[in-house]
């Protein structure tokens, strides 16, 4: 079995739900030297040299739509492939460690923390970020309506990450209200700690996506 | 609250698509041609001095492109803070960065470097620096005096009373005032309240990291950063990679959230500036959220012991505070001193006394943390206050108007022997609406209800803190396609402040909004003088200048229009893009061609002689675009800005397994006029929940064998979460609405006191839901309340830092 199959499978096995535990042994099974652990490293996904002959390069994803070929290294995370590869830095990197939630995107329609998951593990999967909302003639989706009309979030460098989940929610669960809503967006961080506003907003998509 | 066009209503913000598209660029989304990454080596010991390095087999890696060290920059004295040092005073403190064309080339550079670190003593506990035989953080002594390093050891004090948790003050400390006679006040009063208590330190952490990005072109450097103000961030930017203000560009349009560790940037940003300029290359300098967590600043940490005194009728006849307080490294942090402004305001003691000491210890630099002193002090007296209303039987709420400030008060730390005095103080007002508009009543009954092992708490509090400053300038030019273009030079933090003040000056010309260009972000774009965008000083200081600049250029259409049309400029009005008198009329279009073929004064060729050199360069550079609007704030002042909140806080305290469940908040206040009630209500509710982190979760823990940090994750140091705040329904306010008589629109700012009002609030809910407990100790963790219930002692030594 191929590394890269080796990291499907596992990733199949434990479903969608990201496990810190996946992503350990997809940067392992990619044959990629796991860092010293030197104080250096404690933190941050840094985009290391290529093992030759480990894992394929070039893979294609889809990205808002669109088929992506991108060349990827072993241990590249999919924020990094984002913003550093395509262009796509409207996701953001708040701690890279499952943490703060700033860089969720959609895969295949579920949000994921893009900075602990393998850009190898969404290899011919769709994925969607905060540039992929707006139609092509400019509509907004609800949920980014829903910010406007409520002036939603303060320094929005948590917004990406709040605005996809939300997404996912208002799919999820057309009708939540808003502990639903607390609930299912919890694992998202915002220190200017704007949550009212937040949940305002999510009130709000909720309404707006009901009636489109 | 007068009839404005603009002023008071709500509307949504132009950067708002931006941020919602992912089109907002922060620092880290700028690419350049060819550019490089650095890496930093941190201090992996809290106290330590470079023996040797040897950066040889580093600079051979491949793809190391440059290195910069301690040696390369300028000495600064202590205690001032470099940007690289070769004896870190903390753990994680950056020691040399390299540049390499890929971060990971850089980070196994960083791994080649041979670095002999000699540990030195250390100190993470300001108690133990004081204490016989305790180590200090700096090998000049733990704190200043003056402008001299000094150290401070308590030998004359009685430990065992520290040990048992009570602060002793007769130990020396460096800083003392004093207003009318606290002792004699104090032996006079009918209740006195005497709490040692102790507010733990706090990082900022504000989402987007300082990083930055440089690169130079024809000898200038360009940096783009996360800084919360712009105008004020160049100059300290050009100092940093050693150029004159002109030969340095400072890009900044968003700020992923500073809470005042940004306020000028960060000493940080030069790194990538001076990398940079060896390599020849860009420089992205990528700061994580581990090492964000060190360098990212924090609010000093006190141990106090307070005494308040009471008059029967309720009434504060004195207060004496002292303060030992947790400096971190760097600088002298005056919170313990603002903290008695503070306490003087709120309760306005006829005798207060303020004694404290900074002591210096080894963890990350502190700096203004929204409300500073503010919070703290809130944190510590707000239980007292509501303890003493309990003991004397007045109503909590009836107790703080009954000490509130009122019209011009007079407080604080006297300069000259005078006490200064706010512009105005509508508290009681604010205390009454909320009363009001939040049931006060109904509130109040529930309190000690209970539901199974819940018990509901009702909790109040008033926190008061600094809203602006006068003295700015502001700029606007009106330009050929109809436009009104308002340079802004705070920054973007995400408050609104920068596109709501821009508002007076449409509201001056009594024209919309859609009418109006906000141009803000990069000092490239002349960006008139500004005040910092930081102690919610924005909101008061530039709507006074964008008012001046608004009136300016109202003077010259109506000059224009006289000038062309006929009649006195006097006769002619300013409304809705148009200059008119009857059926005389010219549009704003037509106006700003005028300017410009009229020169002088009108397009920005001749600028007035009051204003900031940084404005005068910025009129020059825009000189002959348009009508320039262009002046200072000259506007009568009255006293120092204050606002004012006064938060409201329902929590159910689980008696069985010590959890808290914040079940409602609101909010009263009073900060004058509001423009924006929607990043009015942001500001109130936001602060608010940030105070619920103080109150509840947020601190770091020390090893303190080590003195090395062991919560600098999120999970591990607790800021608020989503779950932490009320979600059944929608958190309410209310204003005093009252304006200011000292700003031509009445308005103040509103962020800093916001913090205060939420930590105090849920301290004292908890406080009532278990009766006469008083927590000394923030944050008040699970265990406090337990160890309450059951009556135990305390888990932790009630005065040990960050523990």
């Amino acid at each position: 079995m191929g590394d890269v199959e080796q990291v499907e499978q596992q990733h199949d096995v434990e479903g969608d739900g990201f496990s810190r535990r996946t992503f350990i042994k997809g940067v392992i099974a990619t044959g990629a030297s796991v860092s010293a652990s030197s104080y250096v490293f404690k933190d941050g996904s840094v985009v290391r040299a290529q093992a030759p002959g480990s894992v394929e390069r070039l893979v294609t994803v889809t990205v808002n739509g669109q088929q992506r070929r991108v060349d990827v290294l072993p241990e590249e995370t999919l924020a990094t492939t984002l913003r550093y590869k395509l262009g796509l830095t409207g996701t953001k990197i708040g701690c890279d460690r499952s943490e703060c939630g700033a860089c969720t995107v959609l895969v295949d329609g579920v949000p994921h923390y893009s900075c602990s998951m393998l850009t190898h593990q969404v290899r011919g999967r769709s994925v969607q970020t905060i540039e992929g909302l707006e139609a092509a003639d400019g509509t907004l989706h609800p949920v980014q309506q829903a910010v406007i009309d409520e002036q939603g979030f303060q320094c929005a460098f948590c917004m990406p990450g709040f605005v996809m989940n939300m997404v996912a929610l208002v799919e999820e669960n057309p009708s939540a209200t808003r502990a639903e809503a607390a609930q299912h967006l919890s694992g998202n961080l915002c220190r200017c700690a704007d949550y009212n506003k937040i949940l305002n907003v999510a009130e709000r998509a909720v309404e707006l996506s009901r009636r489109s | 609250m007068a009839d404005y066009k603009l002023i008071g209503k709500g509307y949504s913000t132009p950067d708002l698509v931006a941020k919602v598209t992912g089109r907002a660029k922060y620092a880290e989304d700028f690419r350049a041609e060819g550019m490089l990454f650095t890496k930093l080596l941190l201090s992996p010991m809290p106290h330590g001095r470079v023996r040797s390095l040897d950066t040889s087999a580093a600079m051979a890696m491949p793809g190391v492109m440059a290195i910069l060290t301690a040696d390369d920059l300028p000495e600064v004295e202590a205690p001032g803070e470099r940007m690289l040092t070769n004896e870190p005073l903390y753990e994680g403190e950056p020691i040399l960065a390299i540049a390499a064309t890929t971060e990971a080339q850089a980070a196994d550079a960083i791994e080649k470097v041979k670095i002999d670190l000699e540990p030195l003593p250390f100190a993470v506990d300001p108690l133990e620096s004081l204490r016989p035989g305790g180590s200090n953080a700096r090998l000049e002594g733990n704190t200043m005096s003056g402008r001299d390093l000094i150290d401070i050891t308590w030998t004359n004090v009685d430990w065992d009373q520290v040990d048992n948790g009570t602060l002793p003050t007769d130990g020396e400390v460096t800083d003392e005032w004093e207003v009318g006679d606290v002792e004699a006040a104090l032996q006079a009063a009918d209740l006195v309240l005497d709490e040692t208590t102790y507010h733990q330190s706090t990082g900022h952490q504000p989402l987007e990291s300082r990083t930055a990005m440089a690169y130079w072109q024809n000898g200038k450097c360009y940096l783009h950063v996360s800084t919360q103000s712009l105008a004020r961030t160049h100059a300290a930017a050009a100092r940093l990679v050693n150029v004159d203000p002109e030969n340095a560009v400072v890009i900044g349009e968003y700020c992923g959230g500073g809470f005042g560790s940004k306020i000028f940037g960060s000493i940080q940003m030069g790194i990538p500036g001076l990398l940079s300029q060896k390599a020849g290359k860009p420089v992205m300098m990528r700061i994580n959220r581990l090492e964000e967590n060190f360098i990212g600043r924090a609010r000093p940490g006190m141990a106090s012991r307070i005494r308040i005194g009471y008059r029967k009728d309720g009434r504060v006849t004195a207060i004496d505070m002292f303060t030992v307080q947790d400096g971190g490294p760097y600088g002298s942090s005056g919170d313990f001193m603002s903290a008695a402004d503070q306490a003087s305001l709120m309760y306005t003691p006829a005798n207060i006394r303020c004694r404290g000491v900074n002591i210096y210890t080894n963890t990350p630099p502190r700096s203004a943390q929204r409300a500073p002193g503010g919070v703290q002090v809130v944190a510590m007296c707000a239980p007292m206050m509501q303890k003493a209303a309990k003991q004397l039987g007045i109503d909590q709420l009836e107790l703080m108007k009954i000490n509130a400030p009122s019209g011009q008060q007079t407080f604080g730390r006297p300069r000259q022997g005078v006490q200064g005095n706010v512009s105005s103080a509508f508290v009681r007002e604010a205390v009454d609406r909320g009363i009001e508009k939040f049931d006060w009543e109904a509130m109040k009954a529930k309190s000690g209800q209970r539901n199974g092992s819940k018990v509901t708490g009702i909790g109040v509090a008033l926190s008061s803190y600094a809203a602006g400053v006068s003295g700015m300038d502001g700029l606007l030019t009106i330009r050929p396609d109809g436009k009104v273009y308002i340079q802004q030079g705070v920054g973007n933090l995400g408050t609104g402040s920068v596109f709501d003040t821009a508002r007076a000056a449409m509201e001056a010309l009594q024209t919309d909004w859609e009418h109006a260009e906000v141009v803000w972000g990069d000092t490239s774009k002349h960006m008139p003088w500004s005040s910092i965008q930081a102690g919610s000083m924005t909101t008061h200081a530039h709507t006074r200048a964008n008012w001046a600049a608004g009136l300016d250029a109202k003077r010259k259409l109506q000059e224009i229009a006289a000038r062309d049309l006929g009649g006195s400029p006097e006769s002619y009005t300013v409304a809705n893009g148009r200059v008119f008198s009857g059926a005389r009329s010219m549009t704003f279009a037509r106006a700003a061609q005028r300017a410009i073929a009229l020169g002088g004064k009108f397009d920005g060729h001749e600028l007035p002689e009051d204003i900031n050199e940084m404005t005068t360069a910025a009129g020059g550079g825009l000189a002959g675009i348009g009508l320039m609007g262009i002046a200072k704030d000259n506007f009568d002042t009255g006293g120092r800005n204050m606002s004012y909140a006064i938060g409201f806080a329902e929590v159910e305290v689980d008696t069985e397994v010590g959890s808290v469940i914040l079940k409602d908040y609101k909010v009263a206040s009073d900060a004058g006029t509001i423009v924006n009630p929607r990043t009015f209500a942001a500001q109130l509710h936001g602060g608010g929940i940030q105070g619920f982190g103080v109150a509840l979760g947020q601190k770091w823990i020390y090893d303190r064998r080590w003195g090395l940090n062991l919560s600098g994750r999120f999970y591990s140091n607790r800021p608020t979460t989503m779950l932490d705040v009320p979600h059944e329904k929608k958190m309410d306010w209310v204003a005093a609405d009252k304006a200011d008589p000292f700003n031509p629109l009445g308005a103040r700012g509103i962020g800093e006191p916001s913090q205060g009002a939420g930590c105090g609030a849920v301290q004292c809910a908890i406080a009532d839901a278990l009766g006469d407990g008083y927590f000394n100790r923030t944050p008040i963790m699970l265990d406090m309340i337990l160890t309450n219930v059951e009556g135990l002692p305390e888990g932790v030594a009630r005065l040990a830092a960050h523990s």
